[in-house]
């Protein structure tokens, strides 16, 4: 650490607010309503499920294919493919591979089609309070 | 097993524990305010925040439990790395960000949102409680394994001393140093952590020409098992049950971190939802790098330390990693890496005490008890002592639960978080009818589900390895209970919503905006 983590912590915080309360006026539950019913919103929310969605169901249909192979493959799994290295062990190192690049796409795909949208959106909730 | 001087190891020990104690007090006279104590202001940035949440699930479990898996059982080791990092999809596609977007301080103000609050918060804080309790109960193991290797403590009641007297140590850092000295120490932790263990791995690749084959092929050569230690089903392959039992657990894993409080009450602590992001992004970067170094960490113990010399050290399993830095680098590194696995064990167990007095001072006491009115000082009197009581009762446990390898204890934790926490999370998220029958319905059936078939397993009762070896009330024959309750947490969330007319519009409405956008979501506290 290149820099000490408590220069970033504020000298004072404010008490714990009651739960249910916001802090100062915020938009109202009607606001709300009308930006959920308005086209920009539902844009946002299918382009967020068109990609969130699906690629949850991707990696879990992977995951545990790795996973019930492992259980009900034995053989498959242990065929060697390089030295010792056997078709489970790669798949499972395929799996980091993966991982990694899911979370790359989402970052991407976050940044160029979803934040945009959003703050455009905050901005104008946030403005009309 | 021979393991250096205990002199030595002792020393190096109680400097590392003078020199942390040293730190958290410091830090501890700069808190002035009770807030520090949940969010640390919600002003770390993206990337200190990743390396604090890397902290905070790297436990014990990861670095002593899946070495000493993989050591012992080669590739059915290996699930646990695959399964606590692939998890981490779940909680970036799906949690993190609605979830900064739309709670305050604990899980349970997402979950109560739009639904009736005092059920709700009830369920959220009881299940809250019950998933630190067993995560709380793998740590203690782990600094039980840890220190009596050290110290070359043979017997049972010496390491359960010992246990007692580490959860002791952890309770007075928790109540001088608060959520403050627990991100320092956090942070400090998780580099010392990711720097020690990537210097075995490049250690141990080193000694086989960087050529990852030979590493497996030199665990085959001297393994008692021979080959079968690079294929799978060497550890479940034994019966159907044990095999399911395998798949019962690869759910838990997958489903379980993004149900985890404290892993969930990190996501506060960062101003905006971008910064969620990033910090999760940055929590898969060092977390994937740190579990693809188990992967060689496990094999070169398994050949420069040997499966039988292992299994037989005080510790067990847990001493694998502690081990390989001693086969490795002598005494030196042996305590090196023991003051990082001790730091570990501390600063998870610290999260985990703050996150569950948090839930219950926060939920329970102020929102359940107190309407939300309570004296925040008062708030702060009941969380302390809830900390208190939660070391106390996580001693006991340990002391039981000793010789038990910690990754699977930890997995136990995640079963629950996966059955009683995640259904609810994504069903008040993305399912417009969820109310709160739904929701209480959910964490309580798996909640209850989770901990009845645990009780019930061949865990606790009936077999060699289980922790009251000479009692046998055992009926469910897995070993963890991820793939029954699981599912009925789900179904149970979804029959307890169509069978109740309670339904919210407006409040559903202003999630899902919240949650998308971050309208209204709470800024950071300005300097």
């Amino acid at each position: 650490m290149s820099h000490d983590p408590e220069a970033h912590l504020p000298p004072r915080h404010d008490p714990l607010p009651a739960i249910s309360d916001e802090d100062g006026p915020g938009p109202s539950a009607e606001e709300f309503a009308r930006v959920q019913q308005s086209a920009e919103f539902q844009q946002l929310r299918s382009r967020f499920r068109r990609f969130a969605f699906p690629m949850t169901v991707a990696f879990l249909v992977w995951y545990f294919a790795y996973v019930l192979l492992s259980t009900f493959a034995e053989d498959l799994m242990s065929v060697p493919v390089i030295g010792y290295l056997n078709v489970g062990l790669l798949l499972g190192l395929g799996q980091f591979v993966t991982t990694f690049l899911i979370t790359w796409l989402y970052v991407r795909h976050a940044n160029r089609n979803l934040d945009p949208v959003a703050g455009r959106l905050r901005a104008e909730l946030e403005g009309e309070a | 097993m021979d393991v250096g001087n205990p002199w030595l190891n002792l020393a190096i020990f109680l400097a590392f524990v003078v020199v942390t104690l040293v730190i958290v007090v410091r830090v501890s006279r700069t808190t002035t305010s009770v807030g520090d104590f949940y969010h640390g202001g919600r002003a770390f940035s993206g990337r200190q925040n990743g390396i604090a949440i890397s902290g905070d699930y790297l436990s014990a479990a990861s670095f002593l439990g899946i070495v000493g898996a993989v050591a012992l059982y080669g590739y059915d080791g290996l699930l646990y790395s695959i399964g606590f990092l692939v998890a981490w999809l779940v909680a970036l596609l799906l949690v993190a960000e609605p979830l900064r977007n739309t709670a305050k301080y604990t899980m349970a103000d997402v979950l109560s949102f739009r639904m009736r609050q005092r059920p709700v918060r009830t369920a959220a804080a009881t299940s809250t409680l019950a998933v630190t309790f067993f995560y709380l109960l793998a740590q203690m193991a782990g600094a039980g394994a840890l220190v009596a290797l050290l110290l070359g403590i043979d017997s049972r009641a010496g390491q359960g001393a010992v246990i007692a007297v580490v959860g002791a140590l952890m309770i007075v850092y928790v109540l001088v140093g608060g959520m403050k000295g627990t991100t320092w120490v956090q942070i400090i932790k998780a580099v010392l952590l990711i720097v020690g263990a990537g210097a075995m791995f490049v250690w141990v690749l080193g000694l086989n020409g960087m050529n990852l084959s030979r590493v497996v092929g030199d665990a085959v050569a001297v393994h008692p098992e021979g080959l079968r230690v690079a294929e799978p089903m060497l550890q479940y392959g034994g019966s159907t049950a044990s095999k399911l039992g395998f798949v019962s657990l690869a759910v838990a894993l997958v489903f379980g971190a993004a149900g985890l409080p404290h892993v969930l009450m990190r996501f506060y602590t960062v101003p905006t939802a971008k910064e969620a992001r990033r910090s999760v992004t940055w929590a898969i970067g060092l977390i994937g790098a740190f579990y693809l170094f188990t992967f060689v960490l496990g094999f070169g113990a398994a050949y420069l330390v040997g499966a039988d010399v292992i299994m037989d050290s005080p510790g067990g399993a847990n001493s694998a990693a502690p081990a390989l830095a001693y086969a490795l680098g002598g005494t030196l590194l042996l305590g090196f890496i023991s003051a990082v696995a001790f730091a570990t064990i501390l600063a998870v167990v610290a999260g985990l005490t703050i996150t569950a007095s948090a839930s219950f001072a926060h939920d329970i006491y102020n929102g359940v008890i107190k309407g939300g009115q309570a004296d925040p000082h008062e708030e702060v009197k009941v969380a302390r002592r809830t900390a208190v009581v939660i070391g106390a009762v996580s001693i006991v446990g340990g002391v039981l639960a000793n010789g038990q390898n910690v990754a699977f204890l930890v997995s136990l934790a995640f079963a629950i978080a996966a059955s009683a926490n995640l259904p609810s999370i994504l069903y008040s998220l993305y399912w417009k009818r969820f109310n709160t029958r739904g929701s209480v319905w959910s964490i309580y059936g798996g909640l209850i589900s989770a901990v009845v078939l645990i009780v019930f397993s061949p865990v606790v009762t009936g077999s060699e390895t289980a922790m009251f070896p000479s009692v046998d009330i055992a009926w469910f024959p897995l070993s963890n209970p991820a793939l029954v309750s699981v599912p009925l947490g789900f179904f149970l969330g979804w029959l307890g919503s169509v069978t109740s007319n309670e339904h919210d519009e407006l409040k559903q409405a202003e999630m899902e905006v919240r949650s998308m956008t971050g309208a209204g979501a709470e800024k950071a506290v300005i300097h």
